[in-house]
């Protein structure tokens, strides 16, 4: 948790707490789902959630990627913007065990 | 060649001559004043006029009938087809003459889905399903899937109806409707074609192309059935002939080269089997197992038991360790190597390590044509065999037993267990990865799978259309039929209905994984499915977009850094959402959906399934994450 305030800090000092609520609508309209589904989950990019990278390794790699994903830069999305999306990947829960699922052991 | 419409002008040619006289050859009939036409003598002649004898206006025997003779001799299951005035001698040869029974024909909507039938057909029974399409515009209608079939080396045998003699054409539409070079359109992607004018020449040039369809590399063969050479009688003292079909042996790799392999895989630490389109049949898959159990080798792509250990599904890492890759049949192997990052500025990362050895085997070099680019870049090898992988397997897998020592042999077996274990750990880890989104909506495409799997999976069932899961028991060779050479969309709904055609004689339960934007291209092949009782039940990814080009134009309005909002303006399937299950129900098709919540999704599949079990198609729309 201590990271985690320290990492949000820049942001907490200027903005307003992220939005998990407004990250899931503009995950979907700004593309995201795309690659990585409406829930984070991956598919033809990475699964980002749950347990989402550290907020600014996840920050650096949307603004200068290294593989195939486009760059976000901040013209297009703000640093409150990647918050809330950020706050968004944090706040989707654990799926359930494999094992708990019978047509997952057949 | 004799010709029925010349017969009958020239009669009344002569009739009108007799009974007016003659016109000085060249001379123009002077236009007749106010647009008023007066009759000629000879026209009046010739239509009040008594006529000498009767009009011959039928045929006991047309050359269509022997053509149908050349196609039973050739086998053909069925023969498909969209109607067109260019092949209706031979389309009425074949019900009526031939009974309509091999080869039967299958009514289709458009000549895209009869190709692309062909090629599914053929990705299951390892030959032709022969198609009839109609000169010009058919073939143009059929060029994607033909273009599909040869990038994907599937043997598709086409007939093309077409009117060579100009003066024998009707005015107006045949003129459309013909050429004088009907397949220069899609040579550059065909193996063979030719234009016969005579029966005996028909006859030999079409076992000749089935030979060469069936020669591999496989690929397309056309061959141009005139409408005259069809329509006209046959001559009572024309002798015909079928010559005997014998199918080439497939080229094996040259002994020399295979041996060089052969020291160079038992020698490697870290050798890699890319499979890719390797196995073409169920003893090719046999082979394979046995080269991979012989090397304890891992074995990438291609038609290889997915519970096999040596099974290494998404082995980029591997590729990275090797030192010894040996590609078989891989369409791109500079591209499974290597990638290219689609970023402003491109960049080609190498995944290999330096001093690995490459090693092809490859029948395409064999046949091979330079405008389409589907032979992909250039691979950069240290031994490259031009011939059939699977016809060259026996011979390698002999001179690596020759090699393994006892010693040898021990240590292979421990690389074995290594990757039995390494085996193991993908099974559970795609295990652990179909949870995420487990209960989400839209429903993941791993649930997808997993529910069609829980249905399918005590049947004996092929995959016409998709990719499985790697969770799924993917155990012989016609559990997968894969997808569209040249990944040419719209080959998926047609393709697996022709694939779900030669699994019915066999009983198998014939299932496809299938995408929403391809089924709109050719959605008649539902009806076909339909009418022929073609059992097969397609399940919906429907992403409602055609994804792919959703994520190039994110990708552009992100590096232009304007718009990212407007990704799916021009590239989604929304608004109205399109009700698949409606219009498959509108083409007398089961149709379950749309399936929003995942709960729904096993019952609905049930009930999909009790559908075709009864030899009916089926679908069921699923709403579905975007991959």
């Amino acid at each position: 948790m201590r990271l985690l305030i320290l990492s949000f800090l820049p942001l907490m000092l200027t903005a307003q707490t992220p939005s998990a609520q407004n990250g899931r609508k503009i995950f979907d309209s700004y593309g995201c789902y795309q690659c990585h589904d409406h829930d984070g989950h991956g598919g033809a990019g990475a699964r980002l959630a749950p347990n989402p990278i550290p907020f600014a390794a996840f920050s650096k790699y949307v603004r200068q990627p290294t593989g195939e994903m486009p760059p976000y830069t901040k013209k297009v999305v703000s640093d409150s913007e990647l918050a809330d999306i950020y706050a968004y990947l944090q706040s989707i829960p654990q799926p359930p065990p494999a094992k708990s699922i019978p047509i997952l052991n057949h | 060649m004799p010709n029925r419409r010349g017969f009958l002008k020239g009669a009344a040619a002569g009739a009108a001559a007799l009974a007016a006289g003659t016109t000085p050859a060249g001379a123009q009939q002077p236009a007749s004043r106010r647009g008023v036409t007066v009759p000629s003598a000879s026209a009046l002649a010739e239509e009040t006029g008594p006529v000498s004898s009767a009009e011959v206006l039928t045929a006991d025997r047309p050359g269509s009938d022997f053509m149908v003779d050349v196609l039973k001799s050739l086998g053909f299951e069925y023969i498909c087809a969209n109607p067109g005035s260019s092949f209706r001698a031979l389309h009425e040869s074949i019900l009526n003459y031939g009974g309509n029974k091999a080869p039967e024909l299958i009514t289709c909507c458009h000549e895209e889905q009869s190709v692309a039938m062909a090629d599914g057909y053929a990705k299951i029974e390892g030959k032709p399903l022969a198609v009839i399409a109609h000169s010009t515009v058919g073939l143009q209608h059929a060029s994607m899937a033909i273009y599909n079939a040869y990038a994907g080396r599937s043997p598709a045998y086409i007939i093309l109806g077409n009117t060579i003699d100009a003066t024998a054409r009707r005015p107006g539409v045949e003129w459309y409707h013909s050429a004088q070079d009907a397949v220069a359109m899609v040579r550059d992607y065909s193996k063979w074609d030719d234009l016969p004018i005579s029966l005996p020449h028909f006859a030999e040039s079409a076992v000749r192309a089935y030979q060469i369809a069936l020669t591999p590399p496989y690929g397309p063969v056309l061959l141009v059935a005139d409408s005259d050479l069809q329509e006209t009688p046959i001559a009572s003292d024309l002798k015909l002939h079928i010559p005997k079909l014998t199918l080439s042996s497939p080229p094996a790799g040259d002994m020399a080269a295979v041996a060089e392999v052969a020291k160079l895989l038992v020698a490697a630490e870290n050798p890699v089997l890319l499979a890719d389109r390797a196995v073409r049949t169920a003893d090719g898959m046999k082979l394979l197992v046995e080269l991979a159990e012989v090397l304890q080798a891992p074995v990438v792509g291609g038609k290889f038991p997915s519970h096999h250990p040596l099974n290494q599904a998404g082995g980029r890492g591997l590729i990275g360790s090797a030192d010894v890759i040996v590609g078989m049949e891989v369409a791109d192997l500079w591209g499974t190597i290597n990638t290219v990052r689609d970023q402003l500025h491109r960049s080609v990362q190498t995944f290999t390590r330096p001093g690995t050895k490459v090693v092809s085997i490859s029948a395409v070099n064999l046949d091979i044509k330079s405008n389409y680019q589907y032979f992909q870049r250039y691979p950069e090898t240290d031994i490259s065999i031009a011939a059939d992988a699977e016809a060259t397997l026996p011979y390698l897998i002999e001179a690596c037993k020759r090699l393994i020592t006892a010693d040898r042999k021990r240590t292979l077996e421990e690389r074995g267990r290594k990757l039995a274990a390494a085996h193991e750990q993908g099974m559970e880890r795609a295990r652990t990865e179909a949870t995420y989104g487990w209960d989400s909506t839209p429903i993941s495409t791993a649930r997808l799978s997993a529910e069609i799997w829980e249905v399918i999976r005590d049947k004996d069932w092929s995959l016409v259309g998709g990719a499985p899961s790697r969770l799924w028991n993917v155990d012989t060779v016609y559990r997968t039929a894969g997808g569209g050479g040249a990944a040419g969309v719209g080959y998926s709904a047609p393709g697996s209905v022709g694939a779900a055609l030669a699994n019915r004689k066999y009983g198998r339960f014939s299932v496809a994984i299938q995408n929403d934007g391809d089924l709109m291209y050719a959605p008649g092949a539902l009806w076909t499915a339909a009418h022929h009782r073609i059992p097969l039940m397609s399940v919906m990814h429907n992403n409602r977009a055609y994804h792919q080009e959703v994520m190039h134009i994110q990708r552009m309005a992100n590096r232009h850094q304007r718009g990212i909002t407007n990704a799916g303006i021009g590239t989604t399937l929304t608004d109205p959402n399109i009700d698949y299950a409606t219009v498959a129900r509108g083409m007398g098709v089961h149709g379950e959906g749309p399936i929003t919540d995942p709960k729904d999704l096993g019952p609905a599949l049930r009930r999909a399934m009790a559908v075709v079990m009864r030899g009916e198609p089926a679908l069921v729309d699923v709403v579905t994450q975007p991959r």
